[in-house]
């Protein structure tokens, strides 16, 4: 009897460890409205709620975590944390290291954004190290100026450092919108097959996990209600 | 924090301004500054140890104990301190992880190392996944003190190399005179009157050691500059407390601190070597005799 006691504890604590399954969320924490730190200090944004309904969807119990954008494949590789929630566009390039879940945003515009709107998108254009914007910036033939975070780039065209800046529209938007100052320039061009979760390779039950409610989410319609709350009615939505 | 700040987007002039400064947000940046003191406080006395450690290996008569000392001082202080604090962390926390993979995991026969990925079993993790947040923060903290004692250790045991050579041979010879054994010799005449020759260099080391705690930023710690650049960036409406780019501001506010601590630990210094040079056969010790001398006469 004790025996059987103690067994079906044991299977209780293994069935227990297996459902509190930890993943840690990697996310850069800095590229408003995807994510973000808000005043209480804490992750927020676009891919704080999705995560989190993930989460919660797949039954997983998930720890954010903020990390460099600079290294924060190499930090996902060496098991820092298991996923990349971070507003990462799905590319060829990047996928030769890690996967991607399938897309929870559609691939969305990349704009130019400069003092004048008839700035010179040839001169030199400031854009976000490692980002396939800068990719895009380099190859287009204009002069690339990186910076590790998205709010220097900006600084940078405002200190008359850079002509333009090229980003994720959705990021650039409140420096137009509020800032006054700042305008669109150029036509946006559509880059990256959508945004999706970097995990990696050998991960592959995680990423079927996440993929199924991704799925899910996109078949019911929250995916696009979250897309659209965060967003934007103009965004692109599934 | 205060029941008034609510609704920031009511607020205006000081009471958003106090509301502001004492956001959650704030309060983690003021908390990183006690991350840096704890660092620095740490730090030192471990790099000290690490140092004279190094120090009596680089002395020692045993030949292989001898290289250690020579080694580990040339080979830290030849690498550029940033590939040090890059690759100190990685490294022992993958060797961490793996001695613990070979320990705990079943063998399923796959490699650690594949792919450029690093995987060991979840109950191989240091910590592991399931710990809390502050675990990880902890964790991360102590890979950066050891970094930071391996570096500093490195540059202390030469200075502390150096010290031990400086006193007079001839203080060391009259001890042996005595009788003393070689050991009784460094531990009642050497090793106290190093000091007063060390000082200069270690209070040099001390210095650096302030200044170089913005590199835990790059060890993935949230030190004060991050916080500084992360608060002061442009805020949108999306936040509380929208406002433009205040970083000059936040850096400023550090500039401010790092000069306190380096004019607080200058004037601790200056009395400490007043201190140690008393009796010392020193020109600042012969100093203080004189003016001793003069006084009682």
């Amino acid at each position: 009897m004790k025996k059987l006691i103690l067994t079906t504890a044991a299977l209780a604590l293994c069935s227990g460890f297996a459902m509190a399954e930890t993943v840690r969320m990697g996310t850069e924490g800095a590229y408003p409205p995807y994510n973000f730190i808000n005043d209480k200090g804490e992750v927020d944004g676009f891919e704080r709620e999705l995560g989190d309904t993930m989460c919660a969807k797949a039954g997983l119990t998930c720890e954010w975590v903020t990390n460099e954008w600079d290294s924060i494949i190499p930090n996902l590789l060496s098991g820092n944390y298991d996923t990349i929630i971070a507003g990462m566009s799905i590319t060829d390039e990047r996928k030769e290291t890690i996967d991607f879940t399938q897309n929870y945003i559609p691939p969305a515009a990349s704009s130019y954004m400069a003092m004048t709107a008839d700035a010179d998108l040839q001169g030199v254009v400031a854009a976000q190290v490692g980002t396939i914007q800068a990719d895009y910036v380099a190859k287009s033939g204009a002069t690339l100026l990186e910076f590790a975070t998205l709010d220097d780039t900006v600084a940078a065209v405002k200190n008359g450092e850079a002509d333009a800046v090229f980003a994720d529209k959705d990021a650039l938007a409140p420096f137009v919108t509020e800032g006054g100052e700042m305008v669109w320039a150029g036509a946006d061009v559509p880059l990256g097959g959508g945004v999706g979760m970097g995990l990696r390779k050998s991960d592959t039950e995680l990423k079927a996990k996440f993929d199924a409610v991704i799925t899910e989410m996109k078949a019911d319609g929250t995916l696009n209600t979250m897309i659209t709350k965060w967003f934007g009615d103009e965004a692109a939505t599934f | 924090m205060f029941a008034s700040c609510a609704d920031p987007s009511q607020l205006e002039g000081l009471s958003w301004l106090l509301c502001y400064l004492t956001s959650g947000k704030h309060m983690l940046f003021y908390g990183s500054f006690f991350v840096v003191l704890a660092l620095m406080l740490i730090t030192a006395p471990v790099a000290l140890a690490f140092g004279f450690a190094g120090a009596l290996a680089a002395r020692s008569p045993v030949a292989p104990l001898r290289w250690l000392g020579k080694g580990y001082t040339a080979m830290v202080r030849g690498v550029p301190d940033i590939v040090f604090f890059l690759f100190v962390p990685v490294a022992l926390d993958q060797g961490l992880e793996y001695l613990r993979h070979l320990w705990k995991c079943p063998p399923t026969g796959e490699p650690v190392w594949a792919n450029g990925e690093f995987n060991v079993c979840a109950a191989a993790k240091l910590p592991l996944s399931t710990s809390p947040q502050i675990w990880h923060e902890a964790y991360g903290f102590t890979l950066a003190v050891v970094a930071f004692s391996i570096v500093f250790g490195a540059f202390a045991a030469n200075v502390l190399f150096g010290a031990m050579n400086a006193v007079p041979r001839a203080q060391l010879e009259t001890a042996e005179a005595y009788g003393m054994t070689p050991r009784q010799v460094s531990r009642r005449i050497l090793i106290p009157q190093m000091w007063t020759y060390a000082l200069p260099g270690l209070s040099n080391l001390w210095m650096i050691l302030i200044k170089a705690t913005p590199l835990l930023f790059l060890l993935g710690v949230e030190d004060i500059v991050y916080w500084a650049r992360e608060l002061g960036s442009t805020k949108s409406q999306i936040y509380a407390y929208p406002h433009p780019d205040w970083r000059v501001w936040y850096f400023l506010g550090l500039l401010c601190f790092y000069l306190a601590m380096t004019r607080v630990s200058e004037v601790v210094l200056g009395r400490l070597t007043t201190r140690l040079s008393r009796g010392q056969a020193t020109m600042a010790g012969e100093a203080q005799r004189k003016l001793a001398g003069e006084a009682g006469a």
